[in-house]
């Protein structure tokens, strides 16, 4: 490998941004690679599509920017229309599958879906729909050791609510590993 | 010395620039910011906010970018280690404090994390135009130090150097990030506080009464005293001889600029920080700092896959200006490339120290994003011909 770009995207409270910096945590701290980790910040990061981008390498990263995701992540529609156009013709796309119907894609992209805000609200509350997507993408996407994240995710996650979000974390990942 | 382990946040952690910076300031010993939020160094004054009164330090929102920059001064001058944090617009109107910090040999530290200008410009998106206006924006003949980095750890590494070349010439020290290292998230690795050097202030030793505030003592850099040790002296932006008196003549001028000039030229060759690679055999070399450095490196790994012979030379410190290495590669006959987010302020320098010694070629770029490293290459393919 030498160096993917991700993007992360959905709506603003969805907890977008938190997932790519799990993953850029996971890559750079637990799993010796090079991340950088990129966000937008002017007015059109403002309204409902929200994105985080992400370059994961084995080797240092140069050009710092995202051009074309090779693994798109979104969590809602508008996020899927806006983000789709930008990203590979054999791109990954892993949606949450309740929120986002997948039009317009490819022949050659691979499309992964999980109804990650449902299976949030059975663990009992559904603002972690993100760690959901976060043990799924570990699943699908084989790029980060399971470990690594798994450690990234109980760093990142405020103090106190670490059981629930590995709960998440590993509901996602089996999710995954039941679809192959 | 070594730093206190209580502003030392040890361990390996995935950082923007900002908060990187903040870390930075505190493993540096510096406990008084005075600052206000502007985009897009917002995010190292809302770190600052949370974790200076943690160690005992103090974060002040001020009513403006002016008092700011004078109230980090009053802070030095008190004993402590101090900085104030802006982008372009605040810089701009810092700078006729900057001026009275070169003038009373102030140690203090102001970080700019430039975005798109002139005036408002881009408020999230980066530049580098403000390397001239840290060097000349203040009224007057003056000298500066300023450190360029392109990633978070620089951005913590080169805070703390900040510090300590403000303490080592008693000089302002500018730290020249821009948005895009600013907001950039990467792993930044905190060593152990016995790891960390820091340079303390240096005090006086005379007894009551005998001090003399701007007496070097054949040195470059005069003595400071520790506030309430019973020394009073006058304090004055006005040309003032080492009593700090002012004195209205050419003579006291001429010492006075001479060494608030001199104390940084004489001195370059242990402050300026470069970083090369593959300069000896090679035809072109690309001159970068900052941001601009990282994507430079991507655009020469493309040139050397075509086989030409093309180096890499990184400033660290722009300012001082590397003269002695730049006019070495100029004589040597190799053609120089620099890329800035700018129309051209370090290559001014650039060229000016070539003296037509050799071809130099400025990539320009108005700014809002990063050079496309293709456009670099392209430049660089133009120069070997």
């Amino acid at each position: 490998m030498s160096a993917t770009e991700i993007k992360f995207s959905g709506f603003g409270g969805q907890g977008v941004i938190l997932a790519g910096i799990i993953f850029g945590r996971a890559a750079s701290i637990y799993d010796n690679k090079f991340a950088t980790l990129t966000q937008s910040f002017g007015p059109e990061a403002r309204g409902s599509a929200c994105s985080a981008q992400l370059i994961v390498s084995d080797d240092r990263v140069l050009y710092p920017y995202v051009t074309k995701p090779e693994i798109l992540m979104a969590m809602s529609q508008e996020a899927f229309n806006k983000f789709l156009p930008e990203t590979t013709d054999d791109a990954t796309v892993i949606i949450e599958e309740e929120l986002v119907k997948p039009q317009g894609l490819k022949p050659g992209m691979k499309v992964y879906g999980i109804p990650a805000t449902r299976i949030a609200e059975e663990l009992g509350r559904k603002m972690i729909l993100n760690i959901v997507m976060v043990g799924f993408f570990t699943s699908v996407t084989g790029l980060i050791d399971y470990e690594a994240v798994r450690e990234a995710v109980k760093a990142s996650v405020p103090q106190g609510t670490e059981v629930m979000n590995l709960k998440a974390f590993d509901r996602g990942y089996q999710y995954g590993e039941n679809l192959k | 010395m070594k730093a206190d382990p209580k502003g030392v946040m040890t361990g390996a952690h995935f950082l923007d620039g900002d908060h990187a910076c903040c870390e930075g300031a505190l493993s540096a010993g510096c406990r008084f910011v005075a600052g206000y939020p502007i985009t897009p160094s917002t995010e190292v004054v809302e770190r600052i906010a949370a974790r200076f009164p943690m160690v005992g330090g103090i974060f002040i929102q001020m009513e403006d970018e002016i008092a700011s920059s004078i109230a980090i001064q009053g802070a030095v001058w008190a004993g402590a280690k101090a900085m104030t944090v802006t982008s372009g617009p605040g810089f701009s109107l810092m700078m006729e404090h900057i001026g009275l910090a070169v003038m009373l040999e102030t140690p203090c530290v102001f970080v700019n994390v430039q975005r798109g200008g002139p005036s408002t410009g881009l408020p999230t998106l980066p530049g580098q135009a403000d390397m001239m206006q840290a060097r000349w924006g203040s009224h007057g003949d003056y000298e500066i130090i300023a450190l360029c980095p392109n990633s978070p750890q620089e951005c913590y590494d080169l805070t703390i150097k900040a510090f300590n070349l403000a303490e080592t010439y008693r000089v302002p020290v500018m730290l020249m990030m821009d948005e895009c290292v600013g907001h950039m998230t990467e792993k930044v690795v905190i060593p152990d506080a016995g790891e960390i050097d820091i340079v303390e202030r240096r005090f006086t030793t005379a007894k009551r009464g005998e001090y003399l505030p701007y007496e070097t003592y054949g040195d470059w850099v005069p003595p400071m005293v520790k506030s309430g040790d019973g020394h009073y002296f006058h304090m004055t932006g006005l040309t003032h001889d080492e009593r700090g008196y002012p004195v209205m003549n050419a003579e006291a001028q001429e010492k006075c600029v001479h060494r608030i000039v001199n104390k940084i030229k004489e001195n370059a060759d242990d402050i300026i920080l470069l970083r090369e690679a593959d300069t000896e055999d090679a035809d072109v070399v690309v001159v970068s700092y900052g941001i601009t450095s990282r994507v430079a490196l991507k655009a020469i790994s493309m040139a050397q896959a075509e086989g030409i012979k093309v180096g890499h030379l990184r400033l660290i410190t722009a300012w001082p200006f590397p003269e002695t290495r730049i006019r070495q590669l100029a004589d040597q006959g190799k053609a120089l490339v620099m890329p800035e987010l700018n129309y051209g302020q370090m290559y001014l320098e650039l060229q000016r120290v070539v003296e037509g010694r050799t071809r130099s070629h400025l990539v320009p770029h108005g700014g809002g994003t990063v050079h496309d490293p293709e456009v670099i290459f392209r430049k660089i393919k133009e120069a070997v011909q």
